[in-house]
This record gives C-alpha cells, sequence and structure tokens, in this order.
C-alpha cells in the first residue's frame, strides 16, 4: 500500500509539472527522460527481477517504432491502433526470441550475445528493405490531431508518456507483489534451486519477456507519434539497447522506481556533458558509459540502493542512542 | 551457373580473411576460457587499435607490418591494465557485473574515438596494398597472404607459450581450477590480467595486419567482432583449434554468401549461423560440455 501511494504521488507530482514550467526545451527534456524511463522499465522487468540482462531491447523498441509508423503510412491505418499493433508486435517478437533461447537453454553471456544478434539480425534487414523505407528511414506525415495520436501542445505529449510510464510502473509494482514475481525472482537468484523446488522456470522467463518487450515496444511506439520519423539506426541500434539497460542499472535494478530515477540523472547528465563541451557526437555515450561503470563498481544496486544504504547508517546509531538513553 | 575459377577465387579469399577473423575470434576465446566471460569490449579495442596502427603509419611513418612491435607490446599493457583495475576490481568475480562493465567500456571506447576523430573514414596508403601474387588462374592480395602467414605464427606462439612457459602453465592452472590454482600459490587476479593482455595483444596484431588493405572508423571492430563472436560460439567458446577452424569456416561462407547474396545479406547469412549454432549447440562443434 505504501508503495502504492508512492506511485500516486510521483506520478501526481510529475502530472503537475507543466502546470508550472512552460519552457519548451524543458518540456522536450523531460518527455525524452520519460521515454528513456519507459524503455528501461521494460529491461528492468527481465533483467532486473528476472536476472536475464538482454544487450539487445532495441529489437522491441524499434519493431514498435516501425510497426507504428509502417502501418499508418503503408497502409493507411490510424495511429491508435497502430500503437496498439506496436505494442503487441513488439511483444511478440519478444515471445519468439524468448521461446528460441529460453527453450535452448541459454543463460548469462550467451543470453546476452543472442539478443544482441537479433537486435542487429532486425537492424541489417530494417536497412534493406523496402518496407522500412531502407535506409532513407519512414516519415509519418504531420497531423496534429488527437485523432491522429499528435498533440498541439508538447504538454499533452508529456502527459501521455507520463501516462505510459505510470501503467508501467504499476505493472512493476504488481509484478513484485505477485506471486509470478515471487517466482521470477527466485529464477534470478537461483535457476537451477527454483527449478528443484518446482518453478517451471521456462514459462517464467518467457512470460517475463513478453511483459518487458511489450513495454520497451511502447516506447519505440511513442518515439515515432513524437518525432514521426524512424529509420534502421534508431529503431535498432545498440544506443537504443544501451540505454534500455542502462537507466534500472543507474537507477536500482530490480527496483519499481529505478528505471525512472536512473532516466533523469542519466538524460541531466547527458545534458550537462552538453554544455560543458559542446555538442559533440559521442560526448554523452562516453559519460554514459563511465557512470555504468562507476555505479557497477561502487554502487552495485544503484542509486536508490545508495539511499537505502545511507538512511539505514543514519537510522543505526539513532536507534542505538534511544537504547543507550 | 558460375564458372569454377571465380568460386575457387571466391574460397581462398574466404580463407585468407577468415585468417584475420580467426585472430580476433583467438583473443575472444582465450579470454573467455580462462576468465568465462564475453568480452564486450573486443570490438572497441580493434577499432583503438587500428587506430593505432593509422597514426602510427601517418604520424611516425611507421610501417604497419613494424608497428604491431610497437602496438602489440602496448595493447598487452592496456588489456592488463584494465582487467587488473578496472574490470576485476568493479565486477567483484560477479559474471553478470563483467558482462556490464566490458560492455560500459565498448561504449566509451568507441566514443572517445568518435569524440576524438569524428566518424571519418580513413584508409593508409602503402605501395604494395595492391600487389598480388599470379596463381595462373587467379590473383590473390599480397597483404591479405601475409595476414594469413602472420595469424599462424601467432597461433603457434600462443600455443608454445602456453605449453612450455610459467605463465602458460598458470593460465591453464586458473582455466581448470580456480581454487585449486590459488591454494597452490598463483596469483589468480595477475594470470587473469595477463589472459586479458593476450587476447587484447591478438586484437592489435589483428589490427596492424588489416590496416594496409582496410580502412579505419570509430566502429569499425564491431563488424569483426561479431563475426568473432560467430566464431568463437561455431568452434566453442573457450576452445583454441575451433576459433582458427571456425575462422576459416565462417570466411568461406562470407565470401560465397557475398558472391551468391550481395553485401549486405551476405552479413546475415553469418548472424543466422550464429543464432542457429547458439539454439542447437550452445556447445559450438568442438566444445566440450557448457
Amino acid at each position: 500500500m505504501k508503495r502504492l501511494g508512492a506511485i500516486i504521488l510521483v506520478v501526481a507530482v510529475l502530472a503537475a509539472v507543466p502546470l508550472v514550467v512552460q519552457s519548451n526545451t524543458t518540456l522536450n527534456f523531460l518527455v525524452v527522460t520519460l521515454l528513456v524511463a519507459l524503455a528501461g522499465q521494460g529491461w528492468n522487468i527481465l533483467g532486473g527481477y528476472g536476472g536475464q540482462y538482454s544487450f539487445g531491447h532495441a529489437a522491441f523498441f524499434g519493431t514498435g517504432a516501425y510497426a507504428t509508423a509502417i502501418l499508418q503510412v503503408r497502409y493507411g491505418v490510424n495511429a491508435w491502433p497502430a500503437f496498439a499493433a506496436g505494442i503487441a508486435l513488439g511483444a511478440a517478437v519478444g515471445w519468439i526470441i524468448g521461446a528460441l533461447t529460453f527453450r535452448a537453454g541459454l543463460r548469462g553471456s550467451y543470453f546476452a550475445l543472442v539478443t544482441l544478434a537479433f537486435a542487429e539480425v532486425l537492424r541489417i534487414i530494417a536497412s534493406v528493405a523496402p518496407i522500412t523505407g531502407a535506409g532513407v528511414g519512414t516519415l509519418v506525415k504531420l497531423d496534429l490531431r488527437f485523432e491522429a495520436l499528435q498533440f498541439q501542445s508538447r504538454a499533452s505529449f508529456y502527459w501521455f508518456i507520463l501516462a505510459l510510464v505510470a501503467v508501467s510502473l504499476l505493472i512493476a509494482h504488481a509484478i513484485e507483489r505477485s506471486r509470478f514475481g515471487a517466482y521470477l525472482i527466485a529464477v534470478r537468484e537461483n535457476e537451477d534451486a527454483a527449478k528443484a523446488l518446482g518453478v517451471n522456470t521456462t514459462r517464467i522467463k518467457l512470460g517475463a519477456m513478453v511483459i518487458s518487450a511489450a513495454i520497451t515496444a511502447a516506447s519505440g511506439c511513442f518515439y515515432t507519434q513524437y518525432f514521426l520519423f524512424i529509420d534502421s539506426g534508431i529503431a535498432y541500434g545498440a544506443r537504443m539497447s544501451v540505454e534500455a539497460l542502462l537507466t534500472p542499472i543507474i537507477g536500482g535494478v530490480g527496483t519499481v522506481f529505478g528505471p525512472l530515477v536512473g532516466a533523469l540523472v542519466v538524460q541531466a547528465l547527458g545534458e550537462a556533458a552538453k554544455h560543458v563541451a559542446g555538442d559533440a557526437p559521442g560526448l554523452s555515450l562516453i559519460v554514459y558509459g563511465c557512470v555504468l561503470v562507476l555505479v557497477i563498481g561502487f554502487a552495485p544496486r544503484g542509486l536508490i540502493g545508495l539511499v537505502d544504504t545511507a538512511r539505514r547508517a543514519v537510522a543505526r546509531p539513532a536507534k542505538r542512542e534511544a537504547v543507550n538513553g | 551457373m558460375l564458372s569454377p575459377v571465380i568460386l575457387i577465387t571466391a574460397i581462398l579469399n574466404g580463407l585468407l580473411t577468415g585468417a584475420v577473423y580467426a585472430l580476433v575470434a583467438l583473443g575472444l576465446t582465450l579470454i573467455y576460457g580462462v576468465l568465462h566471460i564475453i568480452n564486450f569490449a573486443h570490438g572497441a579495442l580493434l577499432s583503438a587499435a587500428m587506430f593505432a596502427a593509422f597514426f602510427s603509419f601517418t604520424l611516425l611513418r611507421l610501417d604497419p607490418y613494424l608497428a604491431v612491435f610497437v602496438v602489440t607490446p602496448a595493447f598487452f599493457l592496456l588489456g592488463y591494465l584494465l582487467q587488473r583495475f578496472v574490470i576485476g576490481p568493479t565486477s567483484r568475480g560477479d559474471d553478470r557485473n563483467m558482462l556490464l562493465v566490458t560492455l560500459g567500456l565498448s561504449v566509451v571506447i568507441e566514443n572517445v574515438l568518435l569524440y576524438s576523430f569524428r566518424a571519418d573514414t580513413r584508409t593508409i596508403d602503402v605501395p604494395y596494398a595492391f600487389e598480388t601474387l599470379d596463381l595462373g588462374f587467379t590473383f590473390l592480395p599480397i597483404p591479405r597472404l601475409i595476414g594469413f602467414g602472420v595469424v599462424f605464427l601467432v597461433a603457434l606462439a600462443l600455443w608454445a607459450l602456453m605449453r612450455f612457459t610459467d605463465v602458460g602453465k598458470a593460465i591453464r592452472a586458473v582455466a581448470k581450477e580456480k581454487l585449486g590454482a590459488q591454494l597452490s600459490g598463483i596469483d589468480v587476479a595477475h594470470v587473469y590480467a595477463m589472459t586479458f593482455g593476450l587476447g587484447t595483444a591478438c586484437v592489435a596484431i589483428a589490427a596492424c595486419l588489416l590496416m594496409p588493405s582496410y580502412y579505419v572508423n570509430p566502429t569499425v571492430g564491431n563488424a569483426f567482432v561479431l563475426i568473432a563472436f560467430t566464431i568463437v560460439v561455431l568452434g566453442g567458446m573457450g576452445s583454441v583449434p575451433g576459433a582458427l577452424i571456425g575462422g576459416f569456416v565462417i570466411g568461406v561462407v562470407e565470401s560465397l554468401s557475398g558472391l551468391f547474396l550481395g553485401e549486405s545479406l551476405g552479413q546475415i547469412g553469418i548472424f543466422l549461423i550464429f543464432i542457429a549454432v547458439l539454439l542447437v549447440r550452445p556447445t559450438g562443434l568442438f566444445g566440450a560440455k557448457a
């Protein structure tokens, strides 16, 4: 209940931001931050709770983005069902990859490697296939109407992505409290032991993969509606895969708020680097890579873990004093 | 139907390219065999080594085949230091952490290169770049033939190092039984770093062999390393003969599928092999049990 209250509070505070902040630059920054947080929450379900580290979540992001764009541009489908179809297709790709890899018993390094390879195969296909616009990419027509899922104001886009993030927070919360979540965490902690106790680990992992893929695909669908353009590098490139895993790991892996906290920190650091050293290619990723190594070295449970430890360190001496006094 | 000459030329070229792939894969499999991690920074290190070879040529007028004697020790040291002071301490022996740290390193290295040298593609101009050996029915490029020979020398040297030196013995001991090796007084952190250094040195040699006939840009290593992953998976993680044979197989497959399907689809052929092998026989053709 306390957690649910926290989710409502955080979402309410974030929802109030556009009422105070009118700057388009700031709102744009926050929209991108929430987009990355959503992609990261997808990774967090599988990687954070299930311990299956995917290096290719761009496969789902890109599928959602392309499906939303292609259905509208080539098949004249309305943006709303196209958005939903993008999520469903992303989940389907997750199911296929999961069914293949988990049935084959791939774990750890092998799982990371094969997810990376799938994203790369999709990237190459998308860069040559005519349906994706090959090297040119796909443009979605500007049509600023609610029915076309495009909004006049950035604030509306912001509230829309915030709603998606809110749903993803609720999903993570529900998983944490469910039997499925307990099984998933058991798989992360010791897969063989979980199996020995009768947990159908393949099915649990597959379930997590599908939910994870659907959430990350949703961020891809939103990307298309917000930027109205997608190409193979953006959709299936390594950058998205890295950002999706970076945010939960920095924020706190396997926690409800980890991806959101991580996305805020990562995006803020990226902006700060731009201000200090000028906007140059590669700069933000240098910062991300360094932060990733530092967090693993010094804060393995992420920033949320750090805060947690600090709070306990403060609380403990206080208690001792109380006993002595 | 294609004439047999074209087919044989494609196969020979595939074997020559495959040798360099094998060398990159050798470094990867060596690290996996001892540390039991996939080094995701391998590709970025290859790009970095190719830049090192490039600048040795443009700034110091050092031929890539001579630069190998400078770049290789430098990258051995770099690899040693990375494992000893970055990867080892930050990951604390946890496999998932090691994966992420090497991924983080690869992101940093690749983007430092991008930031410093931009995305431009560069080549060096050596007089022998286009020289060929006339076989009567076809021509083979000299730089690739040299590469082919060097790869065999390196593989032989590595085998001798593993077989006859104390370092090699220690590495083999750690690979087989880490705790036992530690109990008999072997410094495991040192051995890990030596192995990582050797793996990185392989990449440095490969970079110098590639430079005369190839181009360099900040992401050039990725293409090679995805192929090297495929080779290592095909040959069996940790298996040295597997890496060599896998290298030649993939070189030929790439050359033939490029011939029949065109460049970019040829690449997909390699990935499909990769995914198929992982799914059907993840221990590879020569690997021991997982």
